[in-house]
Parts: structure tokens; C-alpha cells; sequence
């Protein structure tokens, strides 16, 4: 059975700055600041080539990365949920 | 209000108002020399007002008011109408000041370049503030440092210092009595003295210097040194800012470009002689 599929916020509505191998992330649409470590950014560009589940996620992001197994994406697309960085479609 | 008085402090113009005399005579001496806004804009006003109307003669206590309030500030004391005053500053510009990204850090500066020190209440950076402005560098502020936005310098704001119990004594020994502001005995940070920034300090309260290091102190520990990256410096600098969320978009960028162009260290000092010595060799190393 196919899993959520994930959105994240356009291009341009999260500005993302590399600070010592993390990423400070301004969340526009609600005003707030992230700092996340890899692969959360790259999780993220990923996504904005349009919505994914976590198997097409995986697809995307092995087309440039050595990616672990199935549980780190779950793991990673469950606290950027959280975050309020990706929702449900 | 019945008295008012009105003044410059870096690029801030205020007015502050009293119901009573006292407070406004104490404040005008403590800024003796400072000038008025300028074209006499005031950005920020600070009302000293008694609790209820009949409490200005009997057992008077101030309470601060003025364009942005804490609704749970307890009034002081009317003997500590001073400090009320300077808390009333300080709010109007921690919620109210909007060019600016306000980092709770004192500042200084030498040749053009400035010193950003931060870390939390008691880290003594106010006493090292004050003390490397009556050693070499000038005092651009002890409280806060502000960063403009659009040009990324820092400009001074260089109200007076708020010395606290221990500090009192140091900087007594060290500047002239008439800079000091009364001694504000049991208030609520315990024993408090303003001192007036030196002439320098005043007269250049309207030249902004470029950061060009940040420094978070610690006192009474061994001597020590450590490189702070970038992300760490970032998130402090995050909580030490009274308006970074307010200012959305602009102040994160503001923030980020500062923490990637400039080094910052954690320095452990066990008195303020070894972190002056500190000082002045980081700014020997940024010089070379």
C-alpha cells in the first residue's frame, strides 16, 4: 500500500542559508526559524519537484545521494511534518 | 505629564514624562551633555505615572508607561525612579525599534571596527564594556547592540551604563565621580549605579562601525578560549535578540550574513584584567 504523499512550500517562501554543514531555514508562510541538519534540506528540494510519497522520495534523492534505508526517510518526513516544513497532500 | 524631558541616544530620539520632578532632574544629570532629537522627533515615549492617581504624594511607586507596555510590569519604588526610567527605554526600544536587529550585547570599537559581546545576565559584559571604553576602545553601548539592516554596521547606542553590585566598585576606581548616577540601593537586580559613557562615546554617538568579531564572556572561570560555529552563534544570537521574530524575513537574513562574515569565541576570564588582555590581542590578530 502506497504511504502519505508530502508537500512542501514553493520555492521562495523558505529561504535556507548553510551554516557549518547545518541550514538555518526562515519559514515565510509562518514566520518561523529552523536549524536542520542533512538530509532535511536536500528532503526538501526533492519534494519541490513535486508531490512525492516516501518510495518516490527515496527515488529522487538516490538520483544524487547514497541514501539509508526506508526507516530515515519516515523518521525525517515525520519532524519536518512536525515542523510544519511539509504537509500531507 | 507635568515634566518632560527629551534626548538622543544614538539614533533614538525619546521624551520621558513625570508626574514627578525628581526622577526627570536625576535622569537630565545622569545625560548631561547628550543631545536632543534630532529636528526634536522623539521615536519613543516613556511615562513615569503614580499607580493611581493618589499615590503621586502618598507612598508614591512609578509605574512605567509609554507606547508599548508589559501589562504585568510591577511598579518600583519611587526611590528607584531612575532605573524605572531606564527600564522604559529599554522596552520602547527592545518592542518598538524596527530599522534595527536588537541584540541584547554590549559593543565597542576601534578603528572602525566593532566588538560584539553577548551571553547571558551576570556574564559580566557590561562591567568588560565599560572598561574597555575607558581603555582604548569606544563604548558604542552596554545593552544593546543594534544591527541595521540594510547597511549590515552596527550603530551605537550608548545610554547610560547600568552597573550592577560588584561592577559599582570596579568602575568607581576607575572614572571620575561626577559620571555616576545616584546609588540605587534594593532594587529589584539588587544594588544598581548609571555611569555616563565618556565624551568620546557621546560625541560619536552618531558613527556606526562594521562588526568584526562577536564574543560570548563568561566570568569566573579559568582562562579559556573556543572557536563557536556558525549554527551555534546563529541560535544564541536568535534568543539574545528582543525583535529578531518580529522583523520576519529581513532579520533572519540580517542575522545570517552576520554570522557567516564574522568569527565568534567563547572566552572564559577570571577577571576582567585577563579578559581586556583577551581583547586587545583578538583585535591585534583582526588588525593584522
Amino acid at each position: 500500500m502506497a504511504g502519505p504523499t508530502y508537500i512542501a512550500d514553493p520555492e521562495g517562501t523558505v529561504l535556507g542559508v548553510e551554516l557549518d554543514g547545518l541550514t538555518a531555514l526562515f519559514h515565510a508562510p509562518s514566520g518561523m526559524t529552523h536549524i536542520v541538519a542533512p538530509p532535511a534540506p536536500q528532503i526538501l528540494d526533492a519534494l519541490r519537484e513535486g508531490p512525492a510519497d516516501a518510495a518516490e522520495l527515496l527515488r529522487r534523492l538516490r538520483v544524487h545521494f547514497e541514501f539509508g534505508d526506508d526507516e530515515v526517510i519516515h523518521a525525517r518526513l515525520d519532524e519536518l511534518e512536525t515542523a510544519g516544513l511539509v504537509r500531507r497532500a | 505629564m507635568r515634566h518632560k524631558l527629551a534626548l538622543r541616544i544614538g539614533p533614538v530620539g525619546f521624551r520621558i514624562g513625570s508626574a514627578w520632578r525628581a526622577p526627570l532632574d536625576a535622569l537630565a544629570a545622569l545625560y548631561a551633555g547628550y543631545p536632543e532629537p534630532e529636528d526634536g522627533i522623539c521615536d519613543f515615549t516613556v511615562r513615569l505615572e503614580p499607580e493611581r492617581p493618589w499615590r503621586r504624594l502618598i507612598r508614591p511607586s512609578v509605574a512605567i508607561r509609554g507606547d508599548y507596555i508589559l501589562p504585568d510590569a510591577a511598579p518600583l519604588s519611587f526611590a528607584h525612579a531612575l532605573l524605572a526610567a531606564e527600564m522604559g527605554m529599554n522596552l520602547q526600544m527592545a518592542l518598538g525599534h524596527k530599522s534595527c536587529l536588537l541584540l541584547h550585547a554590549a559593543t565597542v570599537e576601534k578603528n572602525g571596527r566593532a566588538l560584539i559581546m553577548t551571553g547571558e545576565s551576570g556574564a559580566g559584559k557590561s562591567t568588560l564594556a565599560a572598561l574597555l571604553g575607558e581603555r582604548g576602545w569606544r563604548l558604542m553601548g552596554d545593552e544593546f547592540a543594534l544591527l541595521h539592516m540594510e547597511s549590515g554596521t552596527l550603530l551605537p547606542f550608548p545610554r547610560a551604563i547600568s552597573l550592577k553590585n560588584g561592577a559599582i566598585r570596579v568602575m568607581e576606581a576607575e572614572v571620575e565621580a561626577s559620571r555616576f548616577g545616584p546609588r540605587l540601593i534594593g532594587t529589584p537586580k539588587g544594588d544598581i549605579r548609571h555611569l555616563r559613557p565618556n565624551e568620546e562615546a557621546v560625541a560619536r554617538m552618531g558613527e556606526g562601525a562594521i562588526p568584526a568579531l562577536i564574543l560570548f564572556p563568561r566570568f569566573g572561570e579559568t582562562a579559556a578560549v573556543r572557536g563557536v560555529g556558525a549554527a551555534e552563534v546563529f541560535m544564541r544570537l536568535t534568543q539574545a535578540s528582543t525583535n529578531y521574530v518580529a522583523l520576519g524575513r529581513s532579520g533572519f537574513e540580517a542575522l545570517t550574513r552576520l554570522v557567516k562574515t564574522i568569527p565568534a569565541l567563547a572566552i572564559d576570564y577570571p577577571d576582567a584584567e585577563t579578559a581586556i588582555g583577551l581583547v586587545d590581542d583578538f583585535q591585534r590578530e583582526l588588525a593584522a
